[in-house]
């Protein structure tokens, strides 16, 4: 065997993956139970997903889901707040709560040989939180400073912001965490409102994978969750229309050295049938380091450290996003280019052979390292639950890549991506970049004040 | 418990660890060059971090962007710098491995006929803008840098951040790149290893074939440096943030060295999580504090521990700094509770049993081989380095807790908004940060 350096190697033919079944059952409360034998490492990762989330934030309430999970921890009959997580150190548990619009999910990873210590743990905080006055307060508290913070963080004030514009008083144009005037007017009883009425077993899905067995966790869940009773309210279908607002908006932040830019409209939901298709003409797109807008951005005219852009699935249509942080005095460029990048695939410059071939083997060969952790495969059978995908999704996925073509790509951004509708927002220093922005063509910039999202 | 490996040393100086693991069909690369922010003077700061962007610009045989071929083929990549090593890694699909190990051999051996002027002011460019996005336009982003330069004196290695000072990023120069380049990037001051679904044999004959014909290089000698503290350094910096922060910070032993672990446990149990004593009274009892946290950040050369509490509404920078030391008297004249250390000894065996997931990327197992390569000298030291927690006892720990979080030997620095250097901890004077 020698070596030459005349080429680079081609790569040999990708190992099949054939992702672990998985073991399902239900509770006679009505908890679903999926399990995943998968025993590398001496671990279980459980994740109970509720599939409630900020979207369920009634009117006037925005931040009631997040705080109540916030709150599941603070305590459970005699433990308290603060017993509650000696208890969880005690066995070396990570532990994590995780809120999007669509779900609330609890995760606690352990060795395996405190599963059982888990899964009382996981039960306590989940069914039987004690969402104590006092705690309610210090936790409000604690969320209200954590705004006041963000206000200088440019990041969460642009996603913050952005999702308002987009979105308007639809369930999605809040982030999780609300904002100061909702926050400071809830209560404890919102919260145990909240809870006896959402974070219910009927629509909820207890995950655990790694160094287990189905019929051990089933027992012990039937157990410790046996108590946890009561249906989920519906949730509300989306209403009030989506604003039609100005197209270029800027948080000014004066002496910034970069602009913080969000650019997008709303998308599509996670079933929409092009699913796959938009997942390649992402990665072309914005979604990879080899992207157009990142080497545009970044490798050619070197104005930010990184650029991307996203479909965010959600259970309704979430927002299509391009993210970047700009230096000040590129800003006005770089919303031109990225507008311009969002165009040319539609059509004008449609995605090459290269590209496709580079974007759908980008997905689909290194696919197997997606589930390597216990976690991962955890997460991944969470998605099956959240978005009631079938069971064959993983096995399906690689050829459902394969089989889209360039039409196909052209068609779906054609479809879902409206240059026209696209809203941009700036989070950045307006007297250094206003007289640049007029050139654009997206008429002047409206000043988003920052108690409007 | 333990990573297995086999481990061969080329004829030119390149370390190869080899682990098979075959429950994911996935293989790991992981290179690591002893070289980092350490390596530069002062003046040059910043280099071995901007070294690293133009390795992924292509080498002599593959004169374009590294990433389209490793990411076509199905692998995910990155590298990164920090004071002591550079690192560079991919995770590929098994059938892959082979373009890695020419990729990554072909920018170890031949680098420079392709390294242009062109992308070298491109990735300037991009590593400024990093350091915007990271430090400057980030609330309390420049707090690290402070404290390193009040932590370390002005020509010791640690003295300045890894991403460097706009000014020397701003006047380096092509040829000093290249000088870097042969004085660091060669097989003798490497370590390479490879984790997952692989076949040791054949895959060892590739790396001989890649790498063997690379020429050794001269051998780097360790950088030395030593620091102390002769007292309380007391600094402010004005930020565009809305609550005032307090830093406390320490000298304190290297990586692996006596106390170390000490230190990490201790750190733990005053400040991290919920269950941790500052929190308890700061957050959760007084209320005075929004948020504390702390950490031992164990260095080759020396570390610094350091504790961090932001400023509820209404409370002062003055009280909260009284509270943390008076808690680390407490822990000094009483030790740790036998729960405190229970918990410990629970959470560190878990982390290293949760570090076993992974054969590759930032602190996969391929990693950790060339972390104890690198640092210790043994790559077989996975057990050795839990041993160091479990071994821990109240006594040890109480008395590192005393010997290294001195209140007379130490930074105090306080990050506070614009125009409110009086929201400081007293007697503070402003802090210079390049």
């Amino acid at each position: 065997m020698t070596i030459t350096r005349a080429r680079l190697p081609e790569p040999g033919p990708s190992p099949s993956y054939t992702f672990p079944p998985i073991e399902k059952s239900t509770l006679p409360n009505g908890l679903r139970l999926w399990t995943v034998h998968h025993p590398q490492v001496p671990i279980v990762a459980f994740m109970l997903l509720v599939r409630r989330g900020a979207a369920s934030d009634p009117p006037g309430k925005d931040g009631l889901a997040a705080i109540t999970a916030d709150m599941l921890d603070e305590g459970s009959g005699d433990r308290s707040a603060i017993d509650m997580h000696e208890a969880i150190a005690q066995i070396g548990a990570q532990f994590d709560t995780d809120i999007g619009s669509d779900a609330t999910v609890i995760g606690l990873t352990v060795l395996s040989k405190f599963a059982p210590r888990a899964l009382t743990l996981l039960a306590d905080i989940v069914a039987r939180p004690s969402l104590r006055e006092e705690d309610f307060l210090r936790v409000r508290q604690l969320r209200l400073h954590r705004l006041t913070q963000l206000r200088d963080v440019p990041g969460a004030l642009a996603d913050r912001a952005f999702l308002k514009l987009l979105y308007g008083v639809h369930p999605y144009g809040h982030s999780p965490i609300g904002n100061e005037a909702t926050l400071a007017s809830m209560t404890a009883d919102d919260v145990r409102a909240f809870h006896a009425r959402s974070i219910r077993p009927t629509d909820a899905t207890l995950v655990a994978v790694g160094d287990c067995d189905h019929a051990g966790i089933e027992r012990m869940a039937r157990e410790s969750f046996a108590d946890w009773t009561g249906a989920s309210a519906g949730v509300a279908s989306a209403n009030g229309d989506l604003p039609r607002g100005a197209r270029l908006n800027i948080v000014p932040r004066a002496g910034a050295p970069q602009s913080e830019l969000r650019i997008g409209h709303v998308g599509v939901a996670r079933g929409t049938p092009d699913y796959h298709a938009l997942l390649v003409a992402n990665a072309i797109l914005g979604g990879q380091f080899v992207s157009r807008i990142n080497l545009n951005l970044r490798e050619d005219k070197g104005v930010t450290y990184g650029a991307r852009t996203a479909f965010e699935f959600r259970r309704q249509p979430g927002p299509f996003v391009l993210q970047v942080s700009v230096q000040t005095s590129a800003t006005a460029r770089a919303i031109e280019e990225s507008i311009r990048e969002i165009a040319d695939i539609r059509g004008p410059r449609p995605v090459t052979v290269d590209e496709l071939t580079l974007g759908v083997s980008g997905i689909t060969r290194g696919y197997a390292r997606n589930f390597e952790t216990a976690d991962q495969v955890a997460r991944a059978v969470m998605q099956l639950a959240l978005y009631d995908v079938s069971d064959d999704y993983y096995a399906q996925f690689v050829p459902c890549v394969e089989r889209i073509t360039i039409d196909e790509v052209s068609r779906v951004m054609a479809e879902h991506v409206d240059p026209s509708r696209l809203t941009t927002l700036i989070v950045g220093d307006l007297d250094a970049i206003g007289q640049d922005l007029g050139g654009l063509g997206l008429g002047e910039p409206v000043v988003v004040a920052h108690d409007s999202f | 418990m333990n990573i297995s490996f086999t481990k061969h040393t080329l004829d030119n100086g390149l370390d190869v660890l080899l682990h098979e693991d075959h429950s994911c069909p996935i293989a790991a690369l992981n290179l690591w060059y002893h070289v980092g922010s350490k390596n530069e003077r002062p003046g040059k700061t910043g280099f071995a971090h901007l070294f690293e962007h133009l390795m992924f610009e292509g080498s002599e045989h593959h004169d374009r962007g590294f990433f389209q071929p490793l990411q076509g083929a199905g692998a995910t990549l990155n590298g990164s710098t920090n004071a002591d090593r550079t690192n560079y890694w991919e995770v590929v699909p098994s059938g892959a491995l082979e373009l890695a190990l020419w990729m990554e051999s072909d920018r170890m051996g031949y680098l420079l006929p392709a390294l242009t002027q062109a992308k070298f002011a491109n990735q300037r460019d991009v590593v400024l803008n990093e350091r915007r996005q990271n430090y400057e336009n980030r609330p309390y982003g420049l707090a690290s840098m402070a404290l390193l330069a009040a932590l370390f004196p002005p020509d010791h290695p640690y003295h300045w951040a890894t991403i460097g000072e706009i000014a020397d990023l701003e006047a380096v120069q092509l040829d000093e790149v290249h000088a870097f380049f042969r004085r660091y990037y060669h097989p003798a001051n490497a370590s390479l290893a490879i984790a997952g679904d692989f076949d040791s044999v054949r895959t060892l004959d590739l790396v001989r074939q890649y790498f063997g014909e690379i020429p050794a290089g001269e051998p780097v000698p360790a950088v030395r440096a030593a620091a102390s503290l002769a007292g309380d350094a007391r600094l402010y910096l004005e930020d565009r943030v809305e609550l005032p922060r307090l830093y406390l910070a320490w000298i304190t032993p290297a990586m692996f060295a006596e106390s170390d672990a000490d230190l990490d446990l201790a750190t733990d149990l005053l400040a991290n999580g919920k269950t941790s004593r500052l929190y308890k009274r700061l957050v959760f009892e007084q209320r005075v504090a929004t948020d504390v946290s702390a950490a031992q950040n164990s260095r080759e050369m020396a570390g610094y521990a350091q504790i961090t509490a932001t400023a509820a509404p209404g409370h002062t920078l003055a009280e909260i700094e009284q509270a943390i030391l008076d808690e680390i008297a407490r822990l000094v004249a009483e030790g740790p509770s036998d729960r405190e250390m229970e918990r410990g000894r629970a959470q560190a065996e878990s982390q290293f049993v949760f570090r076993l997931q992974t054969v590759g990327g930032f602190g996969g197992k391929s990693d950790q081989l060339n972390a104890y390569n690198v640092f210790v000298g043994d790559a077989n030291y996975f057990d050795r380095d839990l041993q160091r927690y479990q071994s821990v006892t109240r006594e040890s720990l109480r008395q590192a807790t005393a010997r290294y979080l001195d209140p007379s030997a130490r930074v105090t620095l306080s990050i506070v908004p614009r125009d409110r250097a009086a929201l400081a901890a007293p007697d503070s004077a402003p802090a210079l940060v390049a």
